[in-house]
């Protein structure tokens, strides 16, 4: 199976996020160091991730380090999140959210 | 429903909550802090220079020691969202979407939230080129053209931090002197990328799929312009979103908690004190939003509830350090 949580750059986010998504949902924390807000998000969302055991891969994606899919992505605010299914975006959403918030996120699209 | 219980629910996780709760704590009073975030608006802040004994320091790092304090005594932490509290006879029933709680004491401490414009495409391009956070997203607007909008501190330190990573800033306010720090005022006079629109408002945010522009307004002369950004900025204050405390505490004008120098909270009808129920920092009428003062506030509170419990009237505080 693959790991539950897993860090993605530009090199490999076609296999690691695009690929792998077309066997299980992908959702990808799109943060910086310097964002205070998505150290919140992030330790919600990989809570869960453990949580949900295997249901999602959650894939990190450190903006400053990757600026080729932050531009493909128009990702302009951040923490940003967005799932990933068959290869697509379904859903996404920006700001840190509480944790109930961020479940039922992943419930409606899981 | 689950139901726990505690001495004491501090609402909000940020200056003046974490610290209200690292005092109840080494009081040994069983403390929960419910919290959507930890640090609020000083998470915010890239550069903190005003907290005593740092000289400089981040605020995602201030409130990390703050909250690393707090639990090291024993409070407990749970990020959810208080949606109601209810009063029952010497008691409070906390409830949040999935969870509810019971406690004797409550401190409120959930600070304020950004202001939003409330103009056409504001919700449109959430995310797609509209920020309320510029620490957060400053970066990814490198050699862009930005617009900030707003006359406070937040909204200076916003444009010098845009400044030194887009091309051009305008600086939109809607009177023609600024309200904040003389020092930070003068900084971003001397900056050549930020431009000045005073006495002006913006009255929509245009683009696509992302923002490409906005509209804005002189008030001297009521001409519109269009001006192409790729960004806004949001920086127009804060507000107490008091939905959750309605008819239960007193608010004032700006929806902001009534306290007395005690952090002692009020019915919302009568000039009575509410017992059990405290409030401190931003989100009280307490002035000078500052960490320092919130801090400081939140520790008041703290041995307010302290004192409660315990059934002291109208008592002296007993100082922390003779606690061993």
């Amino acid at each position: 199976m693959d790991k539950i949580e897993t860090e993605v750059d530009d090199s490999n986010f076609q296999k690691k996020v695009i690929e792998a998504s077309k066997k299980v949902p992908v959702v990808v924390d799109f943060w910086a160091v310097w964002c205070g807000p998505c150290y919140i998000l992030s330790s919600i969302i990989g809570k869960l991730a453990n949580e949900y055991k295997g249901k999602f891969v959650l894939a990190k994606l450190n903006v400053d380090k990757n600026p080729r899919i932050t531009k493909e992505y128009q990702i302009m605010s951040i923490p940003s999140v967005k799932m990933f299914k068959d290869g697509k975006v379904i859903d996404e959403f920006v700001g840190a959210v509480p944790e109930h918030v961020m479940k039922e996120w992943l419930d409606k699209n899981l | 429903m689950l139901t726990e219980e505690y001495d004491v629910i501090i609402v909000g996780g940020a200056p003046a909550g974490l610290t209200a709760a690292m005092y109840t704590a080494r009081r040994m009073l069983h403390t929960l802090v419910l919290t959507k975030d930890i640090g609020g608006q000083a998470i915010l802040s890239k550069h903190v220079c005003n907290y005593p004994g740092f000289l400089n320091v981040s605020g995602p790092v201030l409130m990390k020691r703050f909250q690393k304090q707090a639990e090291r005594y024993g409070a407990e932490i749970i990020f959810d969202e208080v949606k109601q509290i209810v009063p029952e006879a010497m008691e409070y029933s906390v409830k949040t979407p999935t969870k509810e709680f019971r406690t004797k004491a409550i401190i409120l401490a959930f600070g304020k939230t950004s202001r939003r414009l409330n103009i056409p495409g504001e919700d449109k391009f959430q995310g797609r080129g509209i920020s309320y956070c510029a620490s957060c997203d400053a970066p990814l607007y490198k050699n862009k053209t930005v617009a900030v909008v707003g006359g406070g501190n937040s909204a200076l330190d916003a444009s010098l931090l845009l400044s030194e990573v887009a091309r051009k800033v305008y600086l939109i306010h809607r009177r023609d002197e600024f309200r904040g720090f003389e020092a930070f005022v003068e900084e971003v006079k001397k900056k050549k990328n930020i431009e000045f629109v005073l006495s002006s408002i913006m009255t929509e945010i245009k683009g696509d799929n992302v923002v490409r522009g906005i509209l804005v307004k002189n008030l001297k002369t009521n001409e519109t312009n269009e001006i192409a950004v790729d960004g806004v900025f949001v920086e127009i204050g804060y507000d107490v979103e008091p939905d959750m405390i309605r008819g239960l505490v007193k608010l004032d004008q700006y929806n902001q908690i009534v306290v007395n120098e005690k952090c002692q909270t009020l019915y919302p009808d009568k000039n009575e004190i509410r017992p059990g129920i405290f409030a401190a920092g931003d989100a009280t009428n307490v002035l000078f939003k500052q960490i320092v003062v919130a801090a400081g506030e939140g520790a008041k509170a703290g041995l307010q509830v302290y004192n409660y419990l315990h059934g002291v009237k109208d008592s002296q505080i007993v100082s922390d350090w003779t606690k061993k």
